[in-house]
C-alpha cells in the first residue's frame, strides 16, 4: 500500500471531526498518510500528526478563495509533478464535495460517493434504499481512487504521532474558475449542543401538524440537554432552518439517543439517523417505517404524548 | 439574463426503488418525474430572470428513452425551452460522465448563469454541479441559501457548518441551490397548456460531440462489484398509547441514564 491522502478541513485551529475519522481509517491501511489542506496549517499540524498524518501539504491562506478550485488544482498539480497517492479521501462536506468534484475532472477519474466503509483496494461500500442494501463499487480507472466518505463512518483515534511536517503546496493559476470570493462569514448562534455532535437528539416532523407545535420538540430537547433536529419535510415547509435537517441531505447524526416525534421514517430521513444507538419514536401511524428501526415505538398522537412527557419530566418553558 | 437549469427526471421516490440485477444500477424504465430538488432551481431561475428584466430559462436534462414528462412540469412552471440528451450509450453513466454531457448541452444555451440542485434525490452524489463548472472553466458556488444577481455578478449566502458565508462571484458561473431557497410555484392550467408546445431539443452523444467511450458504462471507470443485503436493524418494542405510554418513555430514558 502506498500513500493515502486525506483532505483536511478545520475551523480555526480545530480540525474537523470528519478529517480525524478519515485519518484513523487511513492509518489502518497505510503507514504513509498525508493531509492536503487549503489554508495555513501551522495551527493544526500537531493535531493532524497526533491522529496519524506524517505530513500536511498546505496551500497557505487562500485569501477568501473557495477550496473547490484551489485545492483541486493544487492536488492535480502535485500529482502531475510526480506525487502518486493510491487514494484521496474526502469527508462528505460542503467543501469536500467541491474539491473531490473538481479533482475528478482534472484527473478524469471517477468519484465514489456516500461511502461508509472501504477495504485495502478502496472498494467503497454505499448503503442505498434506506440502508437495506449495500452497493460495492470499485474504481477501475487506474487513476488515484477518489472517495467521498459519509461523516461518522469511522471513529477518530489518536496514534500519538509527532506534529505533521508542513510542506507548501502551490496553487496554480486558476483563471476564471477561481473567481469566487468569500467576503464575510456568519456564525449562526444556536443554544445547546451541536446537532451532529450531541449525544441526545430530539427531532420533529410533519406529524406535529403546524410550525408552532415544533416548540414542544425544542422544549424536550432543552429539558434533556439535547440538540433539536428536523425532517426534510418541515425544513422544506419553512418551520425551521436547513441547519436543523437530519437526513440524506442534511446532517448525519449518531447520538446515543434519538427521539423522533411525528416523523414517518422516509428513507431520506432514516439515512441520517439509523446509526443512532437507541431510537425512540412517536407516530400515530402504526405502519410508519420509523417503527422498523425504533427500539421503543409509541403508536400515538404526539399532541398528547409530548405534553405528557414534558410535564412528567418537569420541563421548564 | 439567460439562465440554464439542470434538471433530473427520476423514478417517483414514493415508489419503492429497484436495482436491476443485470446492470446493478437503479431501474429507470418506469415513468420519470421532475426531481423535487430541481423545482427550487427552476423557480430561482424564473425569479432571477424576472428581476433582471428579461431573458430565457433553458432546462437541460439527461434522461433515458427520450423522457420529457419531468421537463413538461418545469416548462409548465414557466421555463422557456429545454435541451434533452438521450442516448443508449449513456446508460450506466456515473457523475463525471453525466457532468460531461450536461456541460456540453449547457454550452449550446450559452447562459450567464447555470443553476442546479445540490444533489439529486435518487443518486445524491452531490458532485455534478462542481464537475460541470470545472469542465466549463467556470467559477461556482454550491449550497446557496440565497442568491441575488447585480452588475454581472452573483451574490450568494453559502451554507457552512457554522452558519453561512457571503460569497461574491462574477458571471458566468454555476450555482447549486439548497431546498427551501425559494418557494416553487405550482404550474397554472395556462402554464400546463403552454408547456405542450414549448421547444424541447433532443440530442444524442454525437450531436454534442461527446465521445461515447467517455460516458456511460464505457467511460465510467468504475465497476459495481456487488449488491448485498445489509444487516437490518431490529425493531424493538412497539406499544399503542393508552394514555399512559409516556410513562414507558420516561422509564426508558431512566434506564438509558438520560434522566
Amino acid at each position: 500500500m502506498g500513500t493515502i491522502w486525506v483532505h483536511a478541513e478545520a475551523a480555526g485551529d480545530q480540525v474537523a471531526s470528519t478529517t480525524l475519522e478519515l485519518l484513523a481509517k487511513a492509518r489502518t491501511l497505510s503507514e504513509s498518510v498525508e493531509c492536503v489542506y487549503g489554508g495555513d496549517a501551522s495551527g493544526i499540524a500537531a493535531q493532524l500528526g497526533a491522529h496519524g498524518a506524517t505530513a500536511v501539504h498546505a496551500t497557505g491562506d487562500l485569501g477568501g478563495a473557495l477550496q473547490g478550485p484551489s485545492v483541486a488544482a493544487a492536488m492535480a498539480g502535485a500529482i502531475a509533478g510526480g506525487a502518486s497517492p493510491d487514494a484521496v479521501l474526502f469527508g462528505t462536506t460542503y467543501d469536500g464535495r467541491d474539491v473531490a468534484g473538481r479533482l475528478s475532472v482534472k484527473l478524469d477519474a471517477p468519484v465514489v460517493t456516500n461511502v461508509v466503509d472501504f477495504d485495502g483496494d478502496f472498494v467503497g461500500i454505499e448503503p442505498v434504499f434506506g440502508g437495506t442494501i449495500n452497493v460495492k463499487t470499485a474504481n477501475t480507472s487506474g487513476k488515484p481512487k477518489i472517495l467521498l466518505v459519509r461523516p461518522k463512518s469511522f471513529e477518530a483515534a489518536e496514534s500519538g504521532g509527532a506534529p505533521a511536517s508542513i510542506s507548501p503546496l502551490a496553487v496554480p493559476d486558476l483563471g476564471a474558475a477561481g473567481a469566487a470570493r468569500v467576503v464575510d462569514s456568519f456564525v449562526e448562534e444556536s443554544e445547546g449542543p451541536k446537532l451532529d455532535e450531541a449525544s441526545i437528539v430530539v427531532s420533529g416532523g410533519r406529524g406535529l401538524g403546524e410550525s408552532d407545535k415544533y416548540a414542544m420538540v425544542e422544549q424536550l430537547a432543552s429539558r434533556l440537554g439535547a440538540a433539536a433536529g428536523a425532517s426534510r419535510a418541515i425544513v422544506d415547509a419553512g418551520w425551521v432552518p436547513y441547519s436543523y435537517q437530519v437526513g440524506q441531505t442534511g446532517k448525519v447524526v449518531k447520538p446515543d439517543v434519538y427521539i423522533a416525534a411525528g416523523i414517518s421514517g422516509a428513507t431520506q430521513h432514516l439515512v441520517g439517523m439509523k446509526g443512532s444507538k437507541t431510537i425512540i419514536a412517536i407516530n400515530k401511524d402504526p405502519e410508519a417505517p420509523i417503527f422498523g428501526v425504533a427500539d421503543l415505538g409509541i403508536v400515538g398522537d404526539v399532541h398528547k404524548v409530548l405534553p405528557q412527557l414534558l410535564e412528567a419530566l418537569g420541563a421548564a418553558d | 439574463m439567460n439562465v440554464a437549469v439542470c434538471v433530473k427526471q427520476i423514478p417517483d421516490p414514493a415508489d419503492p426503488g429497484a436495482i436491476d440485477p443485470e446492470t446493478k444500477t437503479l431501474k429507470r424504465d418506469v415513468k420519470l418525474i421532475l426531481d423535487e430538488s430541481d423545482s427550487y432551481g427552476v423557480e430561482m431561475a424564473l425569479q432571477l430572470v424576472d428581476a433582471a428584466g428579461g431573458g430565457e430559462v433553458t432546462l437541460v436534462s439527461m434522461a433515458p428513452n427520450n423522457e420529457v414528462n419531468g421537463l413538461r412540469t418545469a416548462l409548465a412552471m414557466g421555463a422557456d425551452k429545454a435541451i434533452l440528451v438521450s442516448d443508449d450509450a449513456l446508460a450506466g453513466s456515473d457523475a463525471l460522465g453525466t457532468a460531461k454531457i450536461l456541460a456540453a448541452a449547457i454550452a449550446r444555451a450559452n447562459p450567464d448563469l447555470v443553476l442546479a440542485a445540490t444533489e439529486s434525490s435518487d443518486g445524491y452524489t452531490g458532485t455534478v454541479p462542481e464537475q460541470i463548472a470545472e469542465l466549463m472553466g467556470l467559477p461556482s458556488v454550491t449550497f446557496a441559501k440565497e442568491i441575488t444577481v447585480a452588475d454581472g455578478a452573483v451574490s450568494v449566502k453559502r451554507q457552512t457548518e457554522a452558519g453561512f458565508d457571503q460569497v461574491e462571484c462574477p458571471l458566468p458561473a454555476v450555482v447549486s441551490v439548497t431546498a427551501g431557497v425559494v418557494e416553487p410555484r405550482y404550474p397554472s392550467f395556462k402554464g400546463i397548456m403552454a408547456a405542450k408546445s414549448k421547444p424541447v431539443e433532443e440530442l444524442g452523444c454525437a450531436d454534442l460531440g461527446v465521445d461515447a467511450g467517455a460516458v456511460g458504462w464505457a467511460g465510467a471507470g468504475q465497476d459495481i462489484v456487488a449488491i448485498e443485503e445489509a444487516d437490518a436493524r431490529q425493531a424493538g418494542e412497539v406499544i399503542e398509547d393508552d394514555g399512559e405510554a409516556y410513562q414507558r418513555v420516561v422509564g426508558f430514558l431512566q434506564e438509558l441514564k438520560v434522566i
